[in-house]
C-alpha cells in the first residue's frame, strides 16, 4: 500500500536526516517504526504527509509511493485527500478550539459531509472520556485527553493510512495501554492501515504486525513483530530487557539502600 | 440627559463601525501575525466606487453596494495574491512594511482619481429622523447599526460553523497542524483578505453616508488600532466590543470636553484609553496569553 523506497530527506539544505530510508506497509496492518531519539523517525513520517516544506526540509532523493501514486513534491492537502493522515507528534490540539470543533478540523477534507455527525458519535465510542469534554477548548485538556483528541481527529479524516507520531508520548503507563487497545480496535473495526512510530518499543510491537528499527536515517533491523519482541538484541537495546535487566535489578537495590540512609 | 443619550447612540452606532473594521484587521493579525496598515484605504475604497455608481451611472444604492462588495472581495484577493503571498514567509515586520507602502499606494490612488473635496452620498435611507423616547435618531444610523448587528452575528456563525471558518481558526492556532489536516493555507488566507476588504468596505459605505465621503476618512485605520490594541489584538469579541467601548467613549468626550478645551479631543481620546488599559492589562481586554498545557 505504502512504499517509501531510498529516501533522502534534508533540513536546511544541509542536515541530512534520513539516509536512504525504506519502509512498507501493508494494507490493512500496522506496522511499528522504533528507534532512539534523533533517528529519524518523525522525519519519515513527515516526508510521508508532504509537511517537510513547512519546516524547511525536502527529500532529495528516493520515492515514495502511495497506492500505486508517487508522494513526492505533492502538497500536504492532496496527499490527504489522498488517504494519508498523520497526528503529529506532541498532539498539537488545536487549543482555542472546543473539542468538537477539533473534531470537525479532522474532518476538513471528507468528501462526504453527511455522515460526519455520526462519526462524531462514534469517536465518542472510541474515548468516552472525550464525550464529557465536547464542549471544553482543548488547550484545557489534559495531556492524555489530548492525544485522544488528536488521534480521534485522525480518524475523523476517515484515513486509509493512518501515521501516528509517539502517541504515548507524556502519558502514564496505564493510558497508553488502553490507548494502544483502542488504536488496534480502529485498524480492526475501521480496516485502516496504521504505521506507528513509538519510544515505547514494548506496547508499540504489542499490537503491530510488522516492525521497523531505525537508527542514523535508516532502517537497521526489520521483522514480524513476535520476532523483534523476541530478539536478543532488541529486547537489549530498544525494550529495556535481556541483560540490563539486572543492573536495573542492582541499581534498585542500591536505591533502596539509599532511600534508607536518607 | 437627551444630550447624553443623543451622544451615547451616535457612539454606539459609529463604535459599531469601528467594530466591523477591526474585525477585518483582527482576522489578518490572526492568520498571519500582521498588521494590515492598508485597513483605512480599504475603508474609503469601497464607497467611492459606490458613490460613483451611484451618481454618474445611476444605480441603485442596493445594486451599487453589491457591486461594490464584489469589488471589494477582488481587491482583497489581488491584494493578498500580489502583495502578501510572495513574501508569506518573510519575517511579519516585512509584510507590515508591505502594507504600508500598499496603503501609500491606494491612498494615492484616491487622492489622483477622485480628489480630496468632500462628497456626500445621494440620500439613501429616509430623511425623517425617528423619535425613540426623547432621543432622535436619524434612519442612517438606525440602519447602519442594523446592518453591523446582523453582519456580525452572520460572521459569529460563519466562524463557528462553517467548514472554512473553521480552517481559519484552525490556521490561526497552529499552522503546522492546520496542514497536516489538509487544509489549504493558501485559500484561508485569501478568505482572510478577501473578508477583511469586505467589511473595510461595508463599514466604509456606512460611514460615507453617515459623515459624507473625503480621503481623510482613511483615518479611520488609525482609529481602529486602539481599537483591536483595547480589545486584544487577536480576539474577534474583542474588536467588537473594543469598538463599542471606543465609539462611545469617543463621541461623549467630544461631546462635553471638546467644547471645553476647543476641540480635537475626540482623536486622543482613544488612545488615552489604550494606554490606559494597556497598564492594566497588557493582552488588551480579551487578548489570548496563549493556553499552554503541555
Ligand atoms: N525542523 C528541523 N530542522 C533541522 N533539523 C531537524 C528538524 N527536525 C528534525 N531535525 C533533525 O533531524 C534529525 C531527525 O529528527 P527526527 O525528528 O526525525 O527524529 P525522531 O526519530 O523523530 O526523534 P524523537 O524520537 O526524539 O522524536 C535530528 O537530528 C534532528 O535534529
Ligand atoms: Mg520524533
Amino acid at each position: 500500500m505504502l512504499h517509501v523506497n531510498n529516501v533522502e530527506a534534508v533540513y536546511s539544505k544541509i542536515i541530512l536526516a534520513l539516509k536512504g530510508m525504506s519502509l512498507h506497509v501493508p494494507e490493512g496492518k500496522i506496522v511499528a517504526l522504533l528507534g532512539s531519539n534523533g533517528a529519524g523517525k518523525s522525519t519519515t513520517l513527515k516526508s510521508i504527509s508532504g509537511l517537510l516544506s513547512g519546516e524547511g526540509g525536502q527529500i532529495t532523493a528516493g520515492t515514495i509511493e502511495f497506492q500505486g501514486k508517487k508522494l513526492n513534491n505533492i502538497t500536504p492537502d492532496v496527499i490527504v485527500k489522498n488517504g494519508i493522515f498523520l497526528c503529529m507528534e506532541g498532539r498539537h490540539v488545536f487549543r482555542d478550539l472546543t473539542v468538537e470543533e477539533n473534531l470537525m478540523a479532522g474532518a476538513y477534507s471528507r468528501k462526504d459531509r453527511t455522515n460526519i455527525k455520526a462519526d462524531m458519535e462514534k469517536i465518542f465510542v472510541y474515548f468516552p472520556k472525550l464525550k464529557a469534554l465536547r464542549s471544553r477548548k482543548a488547550g484545557y485538556l489534559s495531556g492524555g485527553e489530548q492525544q485522544m483528541l488528536a488521534i480521534g481527529r485522525g480518524i475523523m479524516a476517515k484515513p486509509k493510512l493512518l501515521l501516528l507520531d509517539e502517541p504515548s508520548l507524556g502519558i502514564a503507563p496505564l493510558l497508553v495501554k488502553e490507548i494502544f487497545q483502542i488504536i488496534k480496535r480502529i485498524n480492526e473495526e475501521e480496516g485502516t492501515s496504521m504505521l506507528v512510530v513509538e519510544q515505547n518499543a514494548n506496547v508499540a510491537l504489542s499490537i503491530a504486525d510488522y516492525g521497523y528499527i531505525m537508527e542514523n536515517g535508516r532502517v537497521v533491523m526489520q521483522g514480524k513483530a513476535d520476532y523483534l519482541l523476541s530478539n536478543e538484541e532488541v529486547r537489549e537495546h530498544y525494550l529495556g530487557i535481556g541483560k540490563e535487566e539486572k543492573n536495573y535489578k542492582e541499581n534498585k537495590v542500591y536505591r533502596r539502600r539509599q532511600r534508607v540512609v536518607w | 440627559m437627551t444630550f447624553f443619550l443623543q451622544m451615547l447612540v451616535t457612539g454606539v452606532v459609529v463604535g459599531s463601525i469601528y467594530g466591523l473594521v477591526a474585525l477585518g484587521f483582527v482576522l489578518i493579525y490572526r492568520a498571519s501575525g500582521a498588521l494590515n496598515l492598508a485597513n483605512g484605504e480599504f475603508v474609503i475604497i469601497g464607497p467611492y466606487i459606490c458613490l460613483i455608481l451611484m451618481t454618474a451611472y445611476k444605480i441603485p444604492f442596493i445594486y451599487a453596494l453589491l457591486i461594490t462588495l464584489i469589488f471589494s472581495a477582488v481587491l482583497g484577493l489581488v491584494v493578498e495574491r500580489l502583495v502578501i503571498r510572495p513574501i508569506q514567509n518573510a519575517p511579519v515586520v516585512s509584510v507590515i512594511m508591505a502594507t504600508i507602502g500598499l496603503s501609500s499606494l491606494l491612498g494615492g490612488a484616491v487622492h489622483m482619481i477622485w480628489g480630496h473635496q468632500t462628497r456626500t452620498f445621494p440620500p439613501v435611507f429616509p430623511q425623517t429622523p425617528i423619535n425613540i423616547a426623547g432621543v432622535i435618531i436619524s434612519p442612517v444610523y438606525l440602519w447602519s447599526f442594523i446592518v453591523v448587528v446582523l453582519l456580525l452575528v452572520i460572521f459569529s456563525l460563519f466562524f463557528k460553523f462553517s467548514k472554512m471558518g473553521i480552517a481559519m481558526r484552525a490556521v490561526a492556532d497552529d499552522r503546522q497542524a492546520a496542514l497536516s489536516m489538509g487544509m489549504s493555507v493558501k485559500y484561508v488566507y485569501a478568505a482572510t483578505w478577501t473578508i477583511a476588504a469586505v467589511v473595510a468596505a461595508v463599514g466604509g459605505v456606512l460611514l460615507g453616508n453617515i459623515n459624507g465621503l473625503s480621503p481623510t476618512m482613511s483615518a479611520i485605520g488609525l482609529t481602529v488600532l486602539p481599537v483591536v490594541i483595547l480589545g486584544g489584538l487577536d480576539s474577534v469579541l474583542g474588536a467588537i466590543v473594543g469598538g463599542f467601548i471606543i465609539g462611545v467613549v469617543q463621541n461623549l468626550a467630544g461631546g462635553y470636553l471638546d467644547p471645553l478645551v476647543g476641540g480635537g479631543l475626540k482623536d486622543v481620546v482613544p488612545f488615552i484609553i489604550v494606554l490606559l488599559i494597556l497598564m492594566l492589562k497588557p493582552h488588551g481586554l480579551f487578548g489570548s496569553r496563549r493556553i499552554e498545557r503541555v
